[in-house]
């Protein structure tokens, strides 16, 4: 099914990158401010099927050629790293650690081993949305 | 530190297999696979001068710290010598498959890394302090045994013997992790050593039979004993590498480890004594007894196995009795855990090599049936020569090694009568005579297995395949291990002060300060005319007469009643009991309709809270304390009632949805109202994704049928919605209306910058404190979602649609 709506293919393409930075801004701030992982990758989500909506899934996908099942182990690789690491240096199961640093640009930021394992969750909350999505969709 | 991350070297290897196996694919992924094992026999093998002189290496990963679960890798003779024989037959194993599995035919990726998926679980299993830790690598060694024996999965026969070996196997463990926790109820601690220090009081208590029973059925199972041996010839479907491994090598080993690592504990009880060693010798009679009614060459061997473990078994039992005697006596006793740990060296080698022999004939012809097979001598010379040491150690014959440990079997046996405690002294003359009819039978069907196969008439023509010689590759294991069975006879106490005294010491533990007093040589010639020589005797002439007689008596066999087998009795519990009537009970209820199982689900769960509620009088209502109603509030709720009522009476579904959207998005309203700015984000997040994936979906659900139009009021379906409404709304008043306990919340505000370095407690509490919880719910969410994706294609790929 093609549809040829120029007005909400236009703006679709350019709302589609604010969501997506506000998504990425959402993850980052999550740790201070109201965000984080799961909502940033729901968000991220949304802004694809907005794509969707506005094109259609085939197009989406061959403008975004994801494989969102790998994505999801990915995440899951990633979580599950983030939470082992700590074990290679002697602690416990799931240790997190931080600390500040002087970064360039940015000043003095704090970095922390649970942002890792945020981006984990947020890999698996945009992989399987889009994975039951795209599997819906396509089902004829 | 390094020694516990060792464990889990297989498993990080078992991450590149994909890689390997993808994009190296001119070289056998095998090769790749053969460093790990070869690597750790290595790293074992510096770990032996220290551990021969007695002492113990500890090392220790904290897992989850608060509840004492923690991976321990504790390398004492035991678990070094079970260590080194993983990792050395691991590597001869690896190194035979490269020639048993073809490159280009076979799913190279899935095998080995069930493989090393295995090797590490086992080596966790025998390494583990923690019995926790120990009870997970228990249950992976069932999970990576069920992916090997169903490795071939598109034969119902490996997916049968898979499914078997693991409902037997996991059964057996859930009932050790009963037993677990019960000593550890007992003792107050996870840990084997700590429980062993303080085995006299354990053996005080009420639960110790109870834990002592159950921990023995997991080693039962594990180990194949009767009656649940059963599983092992099904095994058998496995490629001959996994069996040549796990049936012989290691995996049902871990039941052996399991009773000699507990030995200390139990001992002190009598019927440990009576089962352990009852059990034993009857698994040994019933495996010899029936391995010579089998007609597949590997079946014969799993019988055999089942049959040997039965020997080890028993050799353990009547070990522990050590613990109750004295003096002079006390060495015969001490004798027979020695000879344990000789037997299960013993046989590792020679049943290793006689499993790659039975692979070879297999590879080469084509058939595993001994009725075909013969005359195959002179085509197969080497496999010939390592399966006649092979067979030979096994009937216990001299000067391979299996006749050592055969005949210190025999002296065990003999002692037991002299035992008086217990009731030994009466009962116990039928332990000598069982174990001499049981080794009749094991040299009958030594004999058979390797007579059969390559003496006697070729019928060579009629073979699937015109047998010739293995590959050299594919013998160079065989004959390393059939090399092994005869240098161990002439050796064996190297190999005595080496391996077998450290693991010795650990299974007595007080009986012994340092290995070197475990003074027991072992020697090829035990004097003249003694018992032991006269039994052996016997067992040589009874068993070359019955084996030349074989074709007359064998009928024997027939004449046992087929429908009363204990395969019969699983075929029947399985398939008859769950199957048919169980499922007919559940069909009722399990209609199908996901509509009606929602209902239940939903109706359990509040009758469950509102009648705790009740129960508990936990039911109050105060409205202390709260906040004021605003005149928006009060509209926002009508518009909450209105769109609810609209979810439920819309004539169309596209209508439902909007509705519900409705009630998504003014929830999400009084969540922003609230302060909960996060809760109301995902809130409205959830709420766009999900209209969006109904209206994804809309086109796919059935057509609303002609009375579901009228929205047919149901009695039910109200009923259960009014109940979870109700108890909704009781739990949220009761919970705002009593603080039994100072809000959680404070502790929270306070550590969360300290301690987690953040600022927003939702997001630390899910990434931090709470990680563990959102690490499960994100692979709960994978699998929701790979689910999705696997019912829809499949059903897809079903009507022959191309993916």
């Amino acid at each position: 099914m093609k549809t040829n709506d120029v007005i909400i293919q236009f703006t679709a393409k350019i709302v589609f990158f604010m969501i997506f930075f506000y998504a990425v801004h959402i993850f980052f701030a999550g740790h201070y401010t109201p965000g984080g992982g799961f909502v940033g990758g729901l968000v991220t989500a949304s802004a694809i099927v907005l794509l969707i909506v506005a094109f259609d899934l085939k197009t989406v996908q061959t403008i975004l050629p994801i494989n969102y099942i790998y994505m999801v182990a990915c995440g899951l690789i990633l979580a599950l790293g983030t939470a082992a690491f700590s074990m290679f240096t002697g602690k416990p199961f799931f240790t997190h650690f931080f600390d500040y640093f002087n970064l360039p640009i940015l000043g003095k930021t704090s970095l922390h081993t649970a942002a890792l394992f945020d981006l984990g969750v947020y890999l698996v909350v945009v992989g399987v949305t889009m994975t039951i999505i795209q599997t819906i969709g396509e089902d004829e | 530190m390094f020694q516990v991350l060792c464990i889990f070297i297989p498993l990080l290897a078992a991450l590149f297999m994909p890689f390997f196996f993808k994009k190296v694919n001119s070289i056998h992924t095998g090769w790749f696979v053969l460093v790990v094992p070869i690597f750790l026999v290595i790293y074992y093998a510096t770990f032996v001068p220290t551990i021969s002189k007695g002492d113990a290496v500890i090392s220790q990963l904290d897992w989850i710290p608060s509840l004492g679960i923690s991976f321990v890798s504790y390398l004492d003779g035991l678990s070094l010598l079970f260590s080194l024989l993983i990792s050395g037959i691991g590597a001869l194993v690896v190194l035979y498959s490269i020639y048993y599995l073809d490159r280009t035919r076979e799913q190279l990726h899935n095998f080995y890394i069930y493989l090393l998926m295995f090797m590490c679980a086992m080596l966790g299993v025998v390494q583990s302090d923690n019995m926790m830790t120990l009870y997970l690598f228990w249950e992976l060694t069932s999970i990576s045994s069920f992916l090997l024996i169903g490795y071939w999965n598109n034969r119902d026969k490996s997916r049968f013997g898979a499914l078997k070996s693991t409902m037997i196997t996991v059964a057996g463990g859930m009932m050790m992790l009963g037993g677990f926790v019960l000593l550890s109820i007992m003792g107050d601690t996870f840990s084997i050593r700590e429980l062993i220090a303080q085995a006299p009081e354990l053996a005080t208590s009420d639960l110790f039979i109870v834990a002592l029973v159950l921990i023995l059925l997991g080693a039962f199972t594990k180990s194949a004993q009767f009656p649940f041996y059963i599983w092992l010839p099904d095994a058998m479907e496995a490629p001959t590498p996994v069996s040549a491994y796990l049936h012989s090598a290691t995996m049902v080993k871990a039941g052996i480890y399991l009773v000699a690592r507990f030995t200390p504990i139990f001992a002190q009880s009598e019927i440990w004594i009576w089962l352990v060693t009852g059990t034993g010798l009857l698994t040994l009679f019933w495996g010899s007894f029936f391995a010579l009614k089998q007609w597949d060459l590997k079946g014969i061997l799993a019988f055999s196995t089942v049959s040997q473990l039965g020997l080890i078994m028993s050799l353990l039992g009547v070990g522990a009795i050590a613990y109750h005697v004295e003096g002079a006596q006390e060495t015969v006793f001490k004798y027979a855990a020695f000879a344990a740990i000789f037997h299960l060296i013993n046989h590792a080698t020679f049943k290793g090599s006689l499993f790659m022999i039975a692979g070879i004939v297999d590879h080469e012809t084509g058939t595993r049936d001994i009725r075909k097979l013969g005359g195959l001598m002179s085509i197969m010379p080497v496999s010939f020569t390592v399966a006649l040491i092979g067979s030979f150690s096994m009937a216990g014959l001299p000067p391979f090694n299996g006749f050592l440990s055969k005949e210190m079997f025999l002296t065990a046996m003999l002692s037991i009568t002299e035992f008086d405690l217990f009731n030994f002294s009466t009962w116990g003359i039928l332990f000598p005579i069982i174990a001499w009819i049981a080794s009749v039978f094991t040299f009958i069907y030594s004999f058979y297995f390797v007579f059969k196969t390559f003496t006697g008439k070729g019928k060579v023509e009629e073979l699937p395949h015109k047998p010739h010689e293995a590959p050299v590759g594919m013998l160079v294991s065989p004959v390393i291990l059939g090399a092994l069975v005869i240098i161990l006879f002439f050796i064996p106490n190297v190999i005595a002060d080496t391996f077998i005294k450290p693991a010795v010491m650990a299974i007595q533990p007080f009986l012994y300060s340092s290995p070197e007093q475990v003074a027991i040589d072992v020697s090829a010639w035990h004097g003249h005319f003694t018992p032991e020589l006269m039994m052996t005797i016997g067992i040589i002439a009874l068993g070359l007469v019955l084996f030349l007689t074989l074709s007359k008596w064998q009928k024997v066999y027939r004449l046992f009643p087929s429908k009363l087998t204990l395969n019969n009795l699983y075929d029947f519990i399985i398939y008859e009991l769950c199957d048919k009537w169980i499922g007919r009970f559940s069909a009722l209820y399990m209609t199908g309709s996901i509509r009606r199982y929602l209902s239940y689900m939903l109706g359990s769960i509040s009758i469950i809270v509102i009648a705790t509620l009740f129960m508990q009088n936990a039911f109050k209502v105060t409205f202390d304390g709260a906040s004021p109603i605003r005149a928006y509030q009060i509209i926002l709720i009508i518009v909450l009632v209105i769109g609810t009522i609209a979810t439920v009476f819309a004539k169309s579904r596209i209508t439902s949805i909007v509705a519900l959207g409705l009630v998504g998005y003014t929830v999400s309203l009084f969540f922003v109202m609230f302060n909960a700015p996060d809760l109301a984000l995902t809130q409205l997040v959830i709420e766009t994704i999900s209209v969006a994936l109904f209206l994804l979906a809309f086109y796919h659900l059935p057509k609303y049928k002609k009375e579901e139009e009228r929205t047919r009021f149901r009695f039910g379906r109200a009923f259960v919605s009014i109940a979870v409404g109700a108890m909704v709304t009781l739990v949220a008043l009761s919970a705002h209306s009593q603080k039994l306990l100072p809000s959680i919340s404070e502790y929270y505000k306070e550590t969360v910058y300290s301690l987690a370095g953040g600022g927003n407690i939702v997001n630390v509490i899910l990434v931090d404190y709470r990680g563990f919880d959102t690490l499960f719910e994100i692979a709960v969410l994978s699998i929701a979602g790979i689910a999705i994706f696997g019912m829809i294609k499949l059903r897809l790929s079903r009507k022959g649609e191309k993916l």
